[in-house]
């Protein structure tokens, strides 16, 4: 093996992996906002409202990434009214479908995990919130939501570094992220080991990175437990 | 009904495939699993370092690109040893072959987490009665250890199952007719994108149910020996 095409190309690596982070970037944010009205939902005492974000987020945990990559990609241009509509200008670029597929996914994941911490909170909490004559609106920014963010921290951090995975999948609709990139310089020098192992370095760091930055968040968020941790259930 | 255009035995066909290739990765992965977790385990410090090595890794690559650097590696590395006995022909690793060793070695990473907590959830009490018994150390663990490690494994070991199913799809971008590239070829011929997209989709919905079905199965029967109260 000869690291020295990983030298050469280095570089082009890079513009790969910024492409990478801001789609990861951009489908969590959008993602995590999502998320959270699909978790009220889905622990919505009638039955009918928990009944649709079931069937959203049973989808998109039960099938493929990919499928669902190449659903937005290819899927959406079969119908002449979407080429047709003001959204085309959109749907057309790789980048935005590879957004909104990311989306789409990610958010079905994170309510999930907004959904468990919600439940793990201890009745006596809401019971209490009831008590001092708190309003459903006044307990969930005051109570349930702070707590539960310091509860989905663990959770959301997996999340995220399932995002950066899953954005590799961005590569087969023709986007340069980082695997895509190693996939052009690859055809070019033939040197598959080389640079496919680097990419791999590249987003082992980035792993790390994320899981250092999560656990500094974690030990402040939860500072006021002391050494203790909250058990979290685990996502399925 | 829908009109799959004479496909929908194709799709059937790469449904077979795709379940073949879950379960011999599923077969590999628990292997390695349980390999991995008595490595973690082990007083043997480079055991230790090569496990958590192997986690670290595997865990922080995405598993597109795995299945890549499997299925290009694994050509260039069979062709070195070869040339190394004179044989300089050109070697080919299929699909099949390539998915099975990446997806195993995906599954194995999350699976030796869970078997390693599974272990060490084992009361010592267990270990000692059996030792007193007489036991050596492998009935010990297939009599006493591995039944009780199964079942606190199973919940984890079922998820990890939901998502290697998910991830047999990747293995299509290196040529396996799995349902995905079966849908593909679907696509390419009718332009029916969204269509076969969809129909896909709901085959893995529908793998994704029988097996989590099959799993509190699994768990019911698993936890028999213990009494509900």
């Amino acid at each position: 093996m000869d690291f020295s095409v990983v030298v050469e190309y280095f570089p082009r690596l890079l513009q790969g992996t910024w492409v990478s982070l801001q789609l990861v970037v951009i489908s969590i944010v959008l993602g995590g906002i999502f998320a959270l009205p699909i978790a009220l939902a889905r622990i919505s005492p009638v039955g009918w409202v928990r009944a649709v974000p079931f069937a959203y987020i049973f989808f998109f945990r039960g099938t493929p990434l990919l499928v669902q990559i190449f659903l937005v990609y290819y899927g959406a241009s079969q119908f002449d009214a979407v080429r047709e509509s003001i959204l085309w200008p959109i749907l057309r670029e790789p980048f935005w479908c590879a957004i909104i597929a990311f989306t789409l996914n990610t958010s079905a994941y994170t309510a999930e995990i907004f959904r468990g911490a919600i439940q793990a909170i201890p009745q006596g909490e809401v019971e209490a919130c009831k008590v001092v004559g708190m309003t459903k609106f006044q307990m969930y920014r005051r109570i349930l939501l702070p707590r539960a963010f310091g509860i989905v921290l663990p959770a959301y951090g997996n999340e995220i570094i399932l995002m950066l995975k899953g954005s590799a999948l961005a590569s087969t609709i023709t986007i340069l992220d980082l695997t895509g990139m190693a996939r052009t310089i690859i055809a070019r020098t033939y040197t598959p080991m080389e640079i496919f192992l680097a990419a791999g370095a590249i987003y082992l760091v980035i792993s790390i990175v994320i899981i250092a930055i999560f656990r500094q968040i974690e030990l402040r968020q939860n500072r006021y437990l002391g050494t203790l941790s909250i058990k979290v259930p685990d996502k399925g | 009904m829908i009109d799959l255009h004479g496909f929908g035995d194709q799709l059937l066909q790469g449904a077979v495939i795709t379940l073949e290739l879950a379960l011999s990765s599923l077969f590999v992965g628990l292997i390695l699993g349980l390999l991995g977790a008595s490595a973690k385990l082990s007083s043997i410090r480079v055991l230790r370092w090569i496990a958590n090595g192997y986690t670290t890794i595997i865990r922080g690559i995405p598993e597109l690109l795995t299945v890549l650097i499997i299925y290009f590696g694994a050509t260039s590395v069979l062709m070195a040893i070869a040339s190394v006995f004179g044989y300089d022909e050109y070697i080919e690793v299929g699909a099949f072959a390539a998915g099975v060793t990446a997806l195993g070695l995906t599954f194995g990473a999350y699976a030796t987490e869970v078997f390693r907590g599974a272990l060490q959830s084992i009361p010592k009490g267990q270990h000692e009665a059996a030792i007193a018994l007489g036991m050596g150390p492998v009935r010990k663990f297939y009599r006493i250890i591995l039944p009780q490690v199964w079942r606190i494994a199973l919940p984890g070991l079922g998820n990890l199952f939901l998502v290697l199913l998910k991830d047999t799809a990747l293995v299509s971008v290196v040529g396996l007719d799995d349902i995905m590239r079966k849908a593909n070829i679907a696509v390419s011929s009718t332009k029916q994108a969204f269509l076969f997209y969809l129909v896909a989709a709901f085959m893995y919905l529908a793998l994704t149910i029988i097996s989590m079905a099959f799993v509190s199965y699994m768990e019911k029967r698993a936890s028999r020996g213990l009494t509900r109260g």
